[in-house]
């Protein structure tokens, strides 16, 4: 199997990115918020990319801030993918009035912008990781709902299904055993741009200053901070900026590579 | 009656109860969860008289159907309550800042649309050759970039380094059109580029998909040239989907530009929201999220009937 060039790419850099992220602690030269030094120095062989808005090397909360992103974008698209797969199937399979419930559900939640509602729930709710991967997770299910369903539709009509549910298998066996694995293909294509959308969501809300909260902060909360001294020239704000992009860009390479080896069908990017 | 006013009627119609069922899945999210908003605004050490009495002067003392519909009555009459922090109307704090919402969208658009068909155009004409495939590239990276990289990216060099634009763009009633339109330079051009990529994209597929078409290919047995083909019968099937396109997009805007008035500093409802959600200020957040969703469901509704009008099959029943 020959891999082309952009999505090796992209796969290499992925993967570093991941390692960066697990092995954090281990590689970080210095503390996540330990003082260092002054207010935004600039790079030396002392701090690789300088120090940030109060003193701390940039490096080291880059490397722990990309755990931070990773982990919460992880965590909320497997959340996302369990609950919106499992009600996708289901509704497929059971048709009838709990398709048409869960359905109409969807429609109506996607009928308001995702940022939109998230900002509307998190002005109630205590803004915590758990409460981002869930609001994160249970939005974002709602795009793999309609893909995983409308994947489904289609093979439940197979004659392998029939035979199933000739022979008498449940619901839960038609699901797991029958629908599950001929659906995988395209959901785990899907999965790729899914977690891209996390990336760029959690990143947007931190940066809105409604995601992670200080001292502990991802990518787009490290942007906030530093933001202030782009007026001065001073460019601390675009490291992290330009980390998100970079790992967005080498996800969507592999994504589009599995993308196109596997099949036509695809869910909605936005 | 004409089928096609019929199915614009439904439509409408559908549009609205979609509208009244996104007021209730708002106004349900801020009041049924878990979260008490007198609770958040008194803080921790809050005493149970002080928590009653101010759930008793926020109305919070009476059922939550009885609040909804008082909400939405008078929400329908241009009242949206008083905010919580500043006491003031919030339709009178709204007004000024919607306007300049749309202003900064509407020469995002005006700029956007154009240049987006323009090039779409391009990559389907050159369809497979190096113009295609530069803006298929371009566009992969920019759907992957956060809004605020973009922004910080132009700050940094085109407003600090070059000093050709105001890093923050404030605007006042006073000002003329010029002097507005040079202050919000900076976040039309990251609009622009945010929605630019993905209206191109599906631009240029909603073309090509017409341009598979029979009739196309018999246009082109009949030996017209690539003009008259595009022009006499290409066009006026793209339309549809191009204005679709265009909508969908228009709606993605919003999105945008609640992150850009941010990073701009613009007096916007964008900016209003975001400052209101972490202030936890909850009627001005319900205000807010009913105006964005409402223009975002008004787009898409202009949308479907911009399809239905202009559907040649529709417009001359059998």
């Amino acid at each position: 199997m020959r891999i082309p060039t952009g999505a090796l790419i992209g796969l290499i850099f992925t993967s570093s990115f991941f390692l960066m992220a697990i092995f954090a602690p281990l590689i970080a030269p210095y503390g996540m918020a330990e003082v260092v030094g002054g207010v935004w120095e600039p790079m030396s062989s002392k701090h690789w990319l300088g120090t940030d808005n109060i003193g701390r090397d940039l490096l080291s909360r880059m490397i722990f801030g990309g755990q931070v992103t990773i982990f919460i974008a992880t965590a909320a698209t497997i959340l996302s993918f369990v609950t919106g797969s499992v009600l996708g199937f289901t509704a497929a399979v059971i048709g009838g009035w709990v398709d048409q419930a869960l359905s109409r559900f969807v429609d109506l939640v996607m009928a308001i912008p995702t940022l939109i509602l998230a900002l509307v729930i998190l002005s109630v709710m205590p803004i915590s990781i758990l409460m981002l991967i869930m609001v994160m997770g249970f939005l974002d299910a709602t795009r793999v709902f309609r893909l995983s369903r409308a994947v489904a539709v289609d093979i439940n009509v197979m004659d392998y299904v029939e035979a199933a549910k000739l022979r008498g298998e449940g619901r839960i066996w038609i699901i797991f055993r029958e629908i599950l694995p001929n659906a995988l293909s395209p959901l785990i294509a899907e999965l790729g741009l899914r977690f891209i959308f996390m990336v760029l969501f959690l990143s947007t809300l931190s940066f809105l200053g409604l995601g992670i909260q200080p001292p502990s902060a991802d990518w787009g909360g490290m942007v906030k901070e530093n933001k202030e001294g782009i007026v001065f020239g001073i460019g601390a704000a675009l490291i992290p900026a330009a980390a998100i992009a970079i790992l967005a860009i080498s996800v969507n390479l592999v994504a589009d590579w599995v993308l196109s080896r596997t099949t036509s069908l695809k869910g909605g990017r936005g | 009656m004409s089928p096609l006013i019929t199915l614009v009627a439904q439509r409408i119609a559908l549009g609205l109860l979609l509208l009244l069922a996104v007021s209730v899945l708002i106004f349900a999210g801020t009041e049924l969860l878990p979260g008490d908003v007198a609770a958040s605004i008194l803080g921790q050490s809050a005493t149970p008289e002080a928590l009653a009495n101010m759930r008793r002067d926020m109305g919070l003392d009476e059922p939550a159907v009885s609040r909804y519909f008082s909400w939405l009555f008078s929400a329908i009459q241009g009242d949206l309550g008083t905010a919580l922090t500043s006491g003031q109307e919030i339709s009178s704090q709204i007004a000024s800042r919607l306007g300049n919402t749309l202003f900064l969208a509407f020469w995002a658009a005006v700029i956007a649309v154009p240049l987006a068909v323009f090039l779409g155009l391009l990559a389907v004409r050159y369809e497979g050759r190096w113009p295609d495939k530069a803006i298929s590239a371009v566009t992969l990276a920019s759907i992957s970039l956060p809004e605020f990289f973009i922004g910080y990216l132009l700050i940094y060099f085109v407003a600090v380094k070059l000093g050709w634009f105001p890093s923050v763009a404030t605007i006042y009633p006073s000002m003329s059109l010029g002097e507005k339109l040079h202050a919000i330079g900076l976040p039309v051009a990251v609009l622009v580029m945010v929605v630019l990529a993905h209206m191109m994209r599906m631009t240029r597929a909603a073309i090509l998909n017409v341009m598979q078409s029979a009739y196309i290919e018999t246009a082109e047995l009949k030996g017209l040239n690539q003009f008259k083909i595009i022009w006499r019968h290409a066009f006026p099937n793209a339309i549809a989907p191009v204005v679709n396109v265009v909508m969908l997009n228009l709606a993605y805007l919003i999105v945008g530009v609640v992150v850009v008035e941010v990073i701009f500093v613009y007096p916007g409802m964008g900016q209003y929201l975001v400052d209101h959600v972490s202030k936890r200020d909850v009627p001005v957040v319900q205000a807010c999220g009913l105006i964005f969703a409402a223009v975002y469901i008004g787009l898409n509704l202009i949308a479907d009937v911009v399809s239905i009008a202009t559907n040649p099959r529709l417009r001359h029943p059998k």
